[in-house]
């Protein structure tokens, strides 16, 4: 694995985002957007404070933190569309820069964005509302780490299928991040869910980071086991997913498909 | 003579039931220009692709540098390049931002001196501020054509290099592609559908008819052999079987 080669194509993206309006608006315009709307609904639900106890303090803080995963997903596949729309997959797989090298620029560019997004939000909501994410204290770390690797293994396995069956599957960049948020358990506790789902949604390694937030929120408990489910739950889907992307990869090479992704 | 810096033996490539590219075998010396020629749908851009190892072919092998294409992938495509007309670049980066990035990549040092001069080799200076997406169609085939020699590769696939080129500007890209073969020895596969071109740039040809080599030799012993006047007439009698 060469630095400069992952360097060359953070650059690549940097450059990009410069002067790219939608780009701009994915980090400062649809996050502070929903935000807002958020922030009134979570204003208008504290007047049932009393029904709904202790649910107002983490919607906002759970948003913050969705949204975490949701750009770290879009950071790793809309850097993989970005090369599809202009037409660059070619020049790219016909240089020295290998699969994993790829994965590696696209998981950083990723960091950016969250970043970025969550700066935003966490001001916004700081600004708008008086709601301080960092009430979660230093839970908040790993609560992130994760979830951002949570967005990495979902980002991976959407830019396999994007990659194995074209442009068809590009509508998957924006919707396959929501196929997990029901099971993820973002603004609910897990046993509102059915109990045949439950297991499902155990082995989702962002339950286990809301139901600790819910934790730290709502009981003051440390969420150390449920810490430990969701590194381990991500470093196994994460070292699975990399695997797919480079058997798809393969596939694609034998298939003849690399050149014709954007078609 | 020099050991061919690149080997194909026995190229195949089928997808499904289609057979692409048929059992080819062929060399290129350092410092000699190939041309493949052939009709549309002949196998060229498949074969071109299965060199630059975006295609793994069903059978056969390629080697460049003495070594294999499928082991030693990282170590060959960094000393080689291409330019297409299937190909753009990053449309919302500056020429010079998209060059910078190329050279990023390919771990070229000194960058600022390497763009400065492949941009004045190919007289690019008054748009290497433009943004490509607002690059006419011979200023992209010049962009696409300065990211393969920014890297000094040492292999060059060229396909159709100097189409939508006018031919002031065609005839310098030639010459210049000339001029860095001598200084550099840089070896190239060349095709195009400018049968005047292909009969001024390359050492030797290869035919291809639905995948397979249906002639070989100097554009000299081709034309001699099949009793025409020029490559272009040699092309119309062997596309038309």
């Amino acid at each position: 694995m060469r630095i400069h080669r992952i360097t060359a194509l953070i650059t690549r993206h940097l450059y990009l985002y410069r002067r790219s309006l939608p780009r701009l608006m994915e980090i400062f315009y649809w996050p502070f957007l929903d935000l807002v709307v958020w922030g009134f609904i979570t204003l208008y639900l504290m007047k049932f404070q009393g029904q709904l106890p202790g649910f107002v303090t983490f919607f906002l803080g759970a948003l913050i933190l969705w949204d975490v995963l949701f750009r770290s997903q879009q950071g790793i596949t809309i850097s993989f569309l970005e090369e599809i729309w202009a037409r660059n997959l070619m020049n790219l797989f016909a240089s020295p820069l290998t699969p994993g090298e790829f994965l590696m620029a696209t998981m950083a560019m990723s960091v950016f964005k969250v970043t970025a997004v969550s700066a935003v939000m966490a001001i916004a909501a700081l600004a708008f509302y008086s709601y301080n994410v960092f009430m979660i204290g230093l839970w908040l770390f790993p609560f992130v780490l994760n979830l951002i690797v949570a967005g990495w293994i979902i980002g991976i396995l959407t830019t396999s299928l994007i990659m194995r069956f074209g442009q068809e599957a590009e509508v998957l960049a924006w919707g396959m991040v929501f196929l997990f948020q029901p099971i993820s358990c973002v603004f609910y506790p897990l046993e509102v869910l059915p109990r045949w789902l439950q297991p499902v949604a155990w082995a989702n390694p962002a339950t286990h980071i809301f139901e600790g937030m819910r934790a730290v929120l709502l009981q003051g408990m440390f969420p150390v086991m449920h810490v430990v489910w969701a590194i381990g739950l991500n470093l196994f889907y994460l070292a699975a997913m990399i695997a797919f992307f480079h058997y798809t990869f393969r596939i694609c090479q034998e298939r003849g498909l690399l050149v014709r992704v954007g078609e | 003579m020099a050991s061919p810096i690149v080997q194909v033996r026995n190229l195949t490539k089928r997808f499904d039931a289609f057979t692409a590219v048929d059992d080819i075998s062929f060399e290129i010396y350092p410092g000699e220009i190939l041309g493949l020629l052939g009709p549309n749908g002949a196998g060229k851009t498949t074969t071109i692709q299965m060199l630059l190892g975006l295609i793994t072919p069903t059978a056969g092998s390629v080697r460049m540098f003495g070594l294999d294409l499928d082991t030693h992938r990282e170590t060959i495509l960094s000393q080689i390049n291409f330019s297409s007309t299937y190909i753009s670049m990053p449309y919302s980066l500056t020429v010079e931002e998209n060059l910078r990035v190329v050279a990023k990549l390919y771990g070229i040092a000194d960058v600022g001196r390497h763009v400065d001069d492949v941009v004045k080799k190919l007289e690019m200076e008054e748009f290497r501020k433009k943004l490509t997406r607002r690059l006419s169609s011979g200023q992209m085939t010049r962009l696409t054509l300065a990211k393969a020699i920014l890297t000094e590769p040492k292999i060059l696939f060229l396909d159709e290099p100097t189409a939508s080129l006018d031919p002031d500007i065609a005839h310098k890209i030639r010459a210049l592609l000339k001029e860095v073969r001598r200084s550099s020895r840089l070896s190239m596969l060349y095709t195009s559908h400018n049968m005047r071109e292909m009969q001024e740039m390359s050492d030797r040809i290869i035919f291809l008819q639905r995948g397979k080599i249906v002639a070989e030799g100097t554009p000299e012993e081709i034309v001699a052999r099949y009793g025409q006047a020029d490559l272009e007439e040699v092309f119309i009698k062997l596309a038309r079987g």
